[in-house]
């Protein structure tokens, strides 16, 4: 994906130039392997500093939230999906943005790529299409990308943008063949308590430092239920109920709104996959009311409209 | 004292035997990352490491700590008084600890242990602690302890110095602390001249293998106030999403929060720790924030690591150049870049 | 060793309802232990974490002085989790106060001058504490004129009615109290903002030294009166609130640049302030 730095560059550049947009929002290289890092460009002088690869994955949507000026952006599928989320609840207009698609051929997973190298410190990642380098003190190693895809991108449906003004290049071909929900599957096989045990276990390194919520897009509220203090809803210890009621929450908000983007679990230090939550949202949402969030500015969300044939079972 | 020589093998053993009378906290693989944990039969210490993900802070300084506890039953003549939660204080160590990180319970100590207020918690608990740190052959290229007071191979904050020599372990006892620990280990042998050369010369190397510096010389000269109001604040905040990895893995951060938590009639009071990432940090009853935007708040912990500690202790940045934030600040935010700009402001 | 983190125990021994929206409450304690009412030497300025068991501790400027023996009072503005609760609480409960925190008014340097205080809305607490102090027969002599400016919205929104009447009589403490507004004939005191009232009756500076306390946009519109009149920025004594927890020093979250305001204030004078990042 490499290759589409140049374009991202100069279509920014225009817009800037022709004042189309007020500012840019993108990547930049970041200063170590495998992470890139949002940077907001005003001056077209300053677009070179615009970056595309396989390390770009937080949600540059996070960055729209309330924003009134004109906005240029790059927008992956997943991106798109929550930018059309964002502008459904109101948190940025339409007519604000000029949306550059990115057709994705997914995100590296960088945990993933350390562990082939048995934890060694790497210094450079090289990006060559299908492949990547990867360069430490005394080695270097060629992997597949394909092999080290992150794992919300190796399930994903929606590579290409559903929203955008230009397209930096023709779509991608969509994956078919994984079960998008496979992992979601096994643990609803599980029993109450064994269900219990997993996320407790899930959960047990978390340090309460709120990454994956802050990450993520959808978590715009001015004062998140972890912070109210009149009533306080959740003790801020690290005790393990807290722990597990800010995860349950945090997912359940998210329902019906989340892309499966992956951020909060690229970003989490200490390595908890806590899409593992939200997953499960997504595959409710999509089997009960056939919503997948982000895919039309037409309709409103599952679940911020009644209909009479909706889902009901639960009614006696 | 120059040093004494341990196989890793006696070294192990004599560990295990150590633990079986008092708390010993070794570096362990969990997951992808090693994070220290206290030394028992049922896991095994692994010294080939490059750093904890999460400092060591939380040895002595605990993300979640009891302070107090209370009685809400009316029926007790102690209802509403708060006592003490009871806890002592025995003999422990954190053994191959980075000496960064030993650096940074230094510059900690500073504000728990002052003239003025001792936190009792920390002062006890701090001073019941030996550190016995493992020197670093191959630091990391995010690494930048030598431009803050430190280096691979710093003695600060440390009661041991070890020196992995592949198949041994040379430690040398700094303080009287050191001493009696490694009275305590017991076994091991004087080191040959020959090996204490050997070791010497690998520490300067390791030195040469540091490539990441920082400018730090000009952050005095500068008022507070210039720095505040520079112009690059908010180009630096822009990415940030206001989590609290840089604060909660960084180990000279160590602001905190005081809760209280009830179940029942009875009560804890509890400290835990905080981060000025967080809006809530300085939020008034009022509802007025003094940092209310997000480029304020990246302000103050720049600034206060690197310019209002300065000023306040004159000891140096509050900063060890460990690099964790470096590496694990989830939108790339690098603090060497502030450095620069701050100093070079 | 000392634990600075642990409340002494007390015993609520009045409350008193002080404004017509009844929003603020001036709560006696009494020390349960008398040993620590001997350790708890303060001065005018100071304040103390009010605590409540199971609810939490709130900073609150201590409003009686210490010329006042046997007792502390606090007036507290309900807005938060701890002081709504205590807002509910009743006579004879029992609850803790940890402190004396923070520093206090110069007293040493304010000796032989005269002492302007000028004091807005619930922000009169430790300004009444200092009117106290400085009345008591043992320090009278040690100020020259002792002149008050002291306004709230309306006269139901005063703090201590009666000992603004009584200091009213007096001859050795000029007040000037005054409301925004007000529809009451019977009010006779000033109607004005407080600004206006300190420029209308402060004349001069001379040998003067001003402590001010009030709501920020008081604080904002009286300063350049005082300086205009001829205080320097090194006599204009102001009170600051932060949010804060340990009150010590040591959790972090109060700074203003290198200084705590818990621990190196809560008084700055407005040079201090000047020197300082304007983040409060």
């Amino acid at each position: 994906m490499l290759e589409y730095t140049p374009k991202i560059r100069e279509i920014a550049r225009g817009l800037l130039e022709k004042g189309t947009v007020d500012v840019f929002i993108g990547y930049r290289k970041g200063s170590v392997p495998m992470m890139n890092e949002p940077v907001l460009v005003t001056d077209p002088a300053q677009t070179d500093v615009l970056h595309w690869d396989s390390h770009c994955g937080l949600n540059l949507c996070n960055y729209l939230t309330k924003r009134t000026d004109r906005i240029g952006i790059v927008a992956n599928g997943c991106n798109s999906r929550n930018i059309v989320t964002h502008i459904i609840e109101n948190q940025v207009k339409r007519e604000q943005l000029y949306i550059v698609g990115i057709p994705c051929t997914g995100m590296i997973d960088h945990r993933a790529v350390k562990r082939a190298v048995n934890g060694k410190e790497i210094k450079e990642v090289q990006e060559n299409k299908d492949t990547f380098l990867v360069i430490g003190k005394d080695f270097e190693e060629k992997f597949a990308k394909k092999d080290f895809l992150q794992d919300n991108c190796s399930v994903c449906r929606h590579r290409n943008p559903v929203e955008y003004d230009e397209m930096v290049a023709e779509p991608v071909e969509e994956q078919e063949a994984e079960d998008v929900f496979a992992d979601v599957k096994t643990i609803e096989k599980m029993s109450p308590s064994e269900k219990q045990d997993f996320f407790t276990q899930l959960i047990s390194s978390c340090i309460r430092c709120y990454a994956c919520r802050n990450v993520c897009p959808l978590c715009y509220c001015p004062t998140c239920f972890v912070d109210e203090s009149q009533p306080q809803w959740v003790g801020k210890s690290i005790d393990p109920v807290d722990t597990m009621t800010f995860h349950l929450l945090r997912a359940f908000h998210c329902a019906g709104r989340c892309t499966d983007c992956g951020a909060c679990e690229r970003v989490c230090p200490v390595a908890i996959p806590v899409r593992q939550f939200t997953k499960k949202l997504n595959k409710d949402t999509l089997e009960l009311f056939q919503w997948e969030a982000g895919l039309t500015l037409e309709q409103r969300p599952a679940l911020d409209v009644y209909r009479v044939d909706d889902y009901n079972d639960f009614i006696l | 004292m120059k040093g004494r020589l341990f196989t890793k093998k006696e070294w192990d053993k004599a560990l295990r035997e150590l633990s079986k009378s008092q708390k010993i906290f070794v570096p362990a693989k969990e997951k992808d990352f090693h994070n220290f944990t206290v030394l028992d039969n049922n896991m095994e210490p692994d010294f080939d490491f490059q750093n904890t993900r999460l400092s060591p802070k939380s040895i002595v300084f605990p993300q979640s700590e009891r302070m107090f506890e209370y009685t809400l039953d009316e029926t007790s003549p102690d209802a509403h008084i708060l006592k003490e939660a009871p806890k002592d204080f025995p003999p422990q160590a954190v053994v191959g600890i980075r000496p960064c990180d030993a650096h940074a319970f230094q510059i900690v100590n500073v504000n728990f242990d002052n003239p003025e207020y001792k936190d009792p918690w920390w002062v006890r608990r701090y001073r019941a602690t030996t550190f016995v740190g493992l020197g670093c052959n191959e630091p990391c290229s995010t690494c930048f302890c030598t431009s803050v007071g430190g280096g691979p191979f710093s003695e600060k904050g440390l009661d041991i110095l070890l020196h992995d020599l592949g198949d041994r372990f040379l430690a040398k006892a700094i303080t009287e602390k050191g001493i009696e620990f490694l009275d305590k280990i017991g076994s091991g042998k004087e080191a040959s001249e020959q090996t204490l050369k050997k070791a010497a010369l690998e520490a300067e190397a390791a030195l040469g293998k540091i490539s990441s510096s920082v400018p730090t010389d000009r952050l005095k000269e500068k008022t507070e106030i210039e720095l505040f109001d520079a112009p690059f604040w908010e180009k630096i905040a822009f990415p940030c999403i206001n989590c609290g990895t840089c604060t909660y893995l960084c180990p000279t951060c160590w602001c905190f929060d005081i809760q209280d938590e009830v179940f029942r009639k009875e009560g804890d009071r509890i400290r835990n720790w905080d981060s000025c990432m967080f809006p809530l940090f300085t939020l008034h009853g009022s509802g007025h924030n003094p940092r209310e935007k997000k480029v304020q708040r990246v302000r103050q912990r720049f600034m206060h690591k690197l310019k209002y500690y300065v000023d306040k202790y004159g000891n140096g940045v509050a900063c060890v150049g460990c690099g964790r934030c470096v590496q694990f600040c989830p939108v790339n935010i690098d603090i060497r870049e502030v450095f620069e700009l701050m100093n070079g402001y | 060793m000392e634990n600075p983190y642990l409340p002494y125990p007390v015993r609520i021994e009045k409350i008193i309802t002080e404004t017509e929206d009844r929003n603020l409450k001036t709560f006696t304690f009494s020390f349960i232990n008398p040993e620590h009412e001997k350790k708890f030497s303060y001065l005018p300025g100071q304040f103390a974490e009010l605590s409540i068991a199971g609810k939490g501790e709130i900073p609150i400027g201590i409003a009686s002085s210490p010329t006042e023996k046997g007792y502390l009072t606090f007036t507290v503005n309900k807005v938060g989790l701890v002081t709504s609760h205590l807002h509910n609480m009743k006579e004879g409960e029992t609850m803790g106060i940890r402190g004396p925190l923070g520093n206090f008014y110069p007293w040493e340097q304010m000796q032989g001058k005269n002492i302007v205080i000028i004091g807005g809305g619930f922000a009169f607490t430790t300004l009444r504490s200092s009117i106290i102090y400085m009345l008591h027969p043992e320090n009278r002599n040690k100020y020259e004129d002792i002149t008050v400016v002291y306004g709230a919205r309306t006269p139901g929104m005063l703090l201590y009615k009666q000992e603004l009447e009584e200091w009213e009589k007096r001859d050795d403490i000029n007040m000037h109290i005054t409301v925004d507004a007000t529809q009451d004939p019977t009010w006779k005191y000033n109607i004005g903002f407080v600004p206006t009232i300190t420029e209308q009756k402060i004349k001069t500076a001379d040998n003067a030294i001003a402590i001010v306390c009030g709501p920020p946009i008081m604080i904002k519109f009286t300063q350049p009166v005082l300086e205009k009149i001829g205080f320097p920025p090194e006599r204009i004594i102001l009170s600051l609130e932060m949010r804060m927890k340990c009150g010590i020093g040591l959790c972090g979250r109060c700074n203003i640049g290198d200084k705590y305001v818990c621990k190196d204030g809560p008084v700055f004078s407005l040079a201090q302030l000047r020197d300082m990042p304007p983040e409060y």
